[in-house]
């Protein structure tokens, strides 16, 4: 039960049945969708940028609470930020939920990321302070199965920030 | 064939639990731990495990009697033939088809409905109709909306009711002067629902449309006698039957398969080839192109030997009791939503639990050692009928017993649990 605990933390299941900026941003410019063929899992993320940086974002879509979670807790995680941060930040995300990041530290996003000890489930985890509210994903690790859940909303994202209004696929 | 226990205690009596606690004894795979827990594999409707027959019977082949088919004059050679045609022959008892000749050997049920799309459908001309239902898998769907792109044809739904049983006058209704084939799933891997295919048979046969049938469900489930049907084609994956993957058959009647014209070309399905003019093997190697998954022929005889041995009838009314238990088990969870309460039905028993998304269902039976599917199982249109993303869906093999049910139900409550 201790790794089910892990995976579906109070803060999941918080955002699962009460998902934050769902919907479309009123005054959103660019969307895309993401779809799993695997699960028929699907969710649009709409966005607007002024200038380099992410302005207004939001989501609609119906999926597990992994993927409800994992987009209502991007959205919060993005919302203000510019593109380059995104990037960085889904390159920790993506180490972070696929297994990864559990060296010392190493090289993400052509930086050396500092890295602080962290104590969870009796084992010394390294965890980066600035994925901030998005360690509550960490459990995904130990389901790699669940890890497309994690990830399909922010390919949906990048592919809005970068115009490409197709859908994007977990395959 | 009637087995030793048919004659002790008649076909249809259900297996006792002691009979299946012995048959489990012949499943190498289902006495392991998952995640510290018993393993409970309640998703046969995807795909079944294997007795220690076929495993054994693959194995044996390969150590022993392995060389292609139809081509070598040696021993060997001859050997593997027999064994091949073995199956064929096995196959057509098993179906009671009328002649060995009428079963094409392909990879499974979704290649014998792509092969009739392929090949019977190569037939048909712009405004032909296809008839399906509302309850059909992607493989009876898929093959035959390719279909239409290339040569203009039109696919036509029947509807389902909100039990997920079609309602046979609309069926009828759409049976009209283009309709070429009425193509029917026989148990419905997302319902469960068994359709009164003889019924449908007579229905399409009054107008002169043939039907097909998709037994992948079915015929590890119940005994299929295609003449009794009244079918023309018959669909079946080796894979669904204890028998390994990537083996399957299409039954279909003589007349039909040697109307059709040839599916895919290559060696062993032509008679005399030169650059001017080729000319084809007869029934059944004219559909065979290329070698065969001999190996894989072995293992469905194999797992027909098992299957029979046990008997279907049996089989049936064990698995008969055992939905009805996990159904009733089922109803004493708060918020679940049966999804398929057809009159008939066999083996899968899929549903819904408000506010928990199947795969988070799925992925905490998991790690109580529980095995289903959550999904749309391969059948999306079933979904949005029902208006369900997805649903969790455990089905039943002749293995499981009211054990794994109850294993079933506290691995429910623990998601319950979870996301209360």
């Amino acid at each position: 039960m201790s790794d089910l605990r892990d995976l579906y933390q109070t803060v999941i299941l918080d955002h699962y049945k009460k998902p934050r900026n769902f919907g479309r941003p009123p005054d959103a410019d660019l969307s895309a969708e993401g779809v799993n063929p695997l699960c028929g899992d699907r969710v649009q993320v709409f966005v607007r940028l002024e200038g380099d940086q992410l302005a207004a974002v939001g989501f609609e879509g119906s999926g597990c609470a992994i993927s409800t979670a994992a987009a209502s807790l991007m959205t919060e995680a993005v919302q203000g930020r510019t593109r380059k941060q995104i990037d960085e930040l889904f390159a920790r995300y993506h180490d972070m939920v696929t297994g990864a990041r559990d060296a010392d530290s190493h090289e993400s996003a052509g930086q050396t990321l500092r890295v602080l000890p962290h104590e969870s489930a009796g084992q010394t985890l390294h965890v980066l302070p600035s994925l901030g509210k998005l360690e509550v994903l960490a459990g995904v690790r130990e389901f790699p199965a669940r890890v497309k859940c994690a990830t399909l909303v922010w390919h949906a994202l990048l592919a809005a920030l970068e115009g490409r209004g197709e859908r994007v696929t977990t395959e | 064939m009637s087995s030793a226990r048919e004659l002790l205690r008649g076909p249809a009596a259900p297996l006792t639990d002691l009979e299946v606690a012995r048959l489990r004894e012949d499943f190498p795979i289902l006495h392991q731990r998952m995640h510290g827990k018993p393993l409970v594999y309640l998703d046969s409707a995807n795909t079944s495990q294997k007795p220690r027959s076929v495993i054994e019977a693959v194995a044996r082949f390969y150590s022993t009697d392995y060389a292609n088919v139809r081509r070598g004059v040696y021993e060997l050679s001859e050997r593997a033939d027999r064994a091949f045609e073995g199956a064929r022959e096995r196959l057509r008892r098993f179906l009671n088809a009328r002649e060995a000749r009428e079963i094409v050997f392909v990879r499974g049920t979704t290649e014998a409905i792509n092969l009739v799309a392929g090949s019977f459908g190569r037939r048909l001309a712009a405004g032909d109709e296809i008839l399906i239902t509302a309850m059909e898998h992607h493989s009876n769907i898929v093959p035959w909306q390719m279909l239409c792109e290339q040569r203009g044809t039109r696919l036509v739904v029947a509807p389902i009711d909100d039990r997920g049983d079609v309602i046979l006058d609309e069926l009828a209704r759409r049976i009209g002067p283009r309709t070429r084939l009425v193509s029917v799933v026989h148990v419905s891997n997302a319902l469960g629902t068994v359709n009164p295919v003889r019924e449908i048979a007579a229905l399409a046969h009054a107008q002169g449309v043939p039907v097909l049938l998709d037994g992948a469900q079915a015929a590890p489930r119940m005994p299929v006698d295609v003449r009794e049907l009244g079918c023309d084609f018959y669909a079946l994956s080796g894979h669904k039957l204890y028998g390994p993957s990537g083996i399957g058959a299409l039954w279909g009647r003589a007349e039909l398969l040697e109307e059709m014209p040839p599916w895919q070309g290559g060696g062993e399905m032509i008679e005399t080839v030169s650059f001017e003019k080729t000319t084809y093997a007869a029934l059944p190697a004219k559909f065979e192109a290329g070698t065969p998954n001999i190996a894989g022929a072995v293992g469905i005889g194999a797992a027909l030997d098992w299957l029979e041995a046990i008997g279907l009838d049996s089989i049936a009314a064990y698995e008969h009791e055992l939905l009805g238990y996990a159904t009733e088990r089922l109803a004493e969870l708060p918020g679940v939503r049966l999804i398929g309460t057809a009159l008939r039905k066999s083996g899968v028993l899929a549903f819904a639990i408000e506010g928990i998304h199947a795969h988070d269902v799925a992925t905490i039976l998991d790690r109580e050692g529980v095995c289903v599917r959550a999904g749309h199982h391969c059948a999306q249109p079933v979904m949005e009928r029902f208006g369900v993303p997805a649903t969790v869906r455990a089905s039943f093999g002749v293995y499981n017993t009211r054990d794994d049910v109850d294993a079933l139900l506290r691995g429910l409550r623990t998601a319950i649990e979870v996301f209360r």
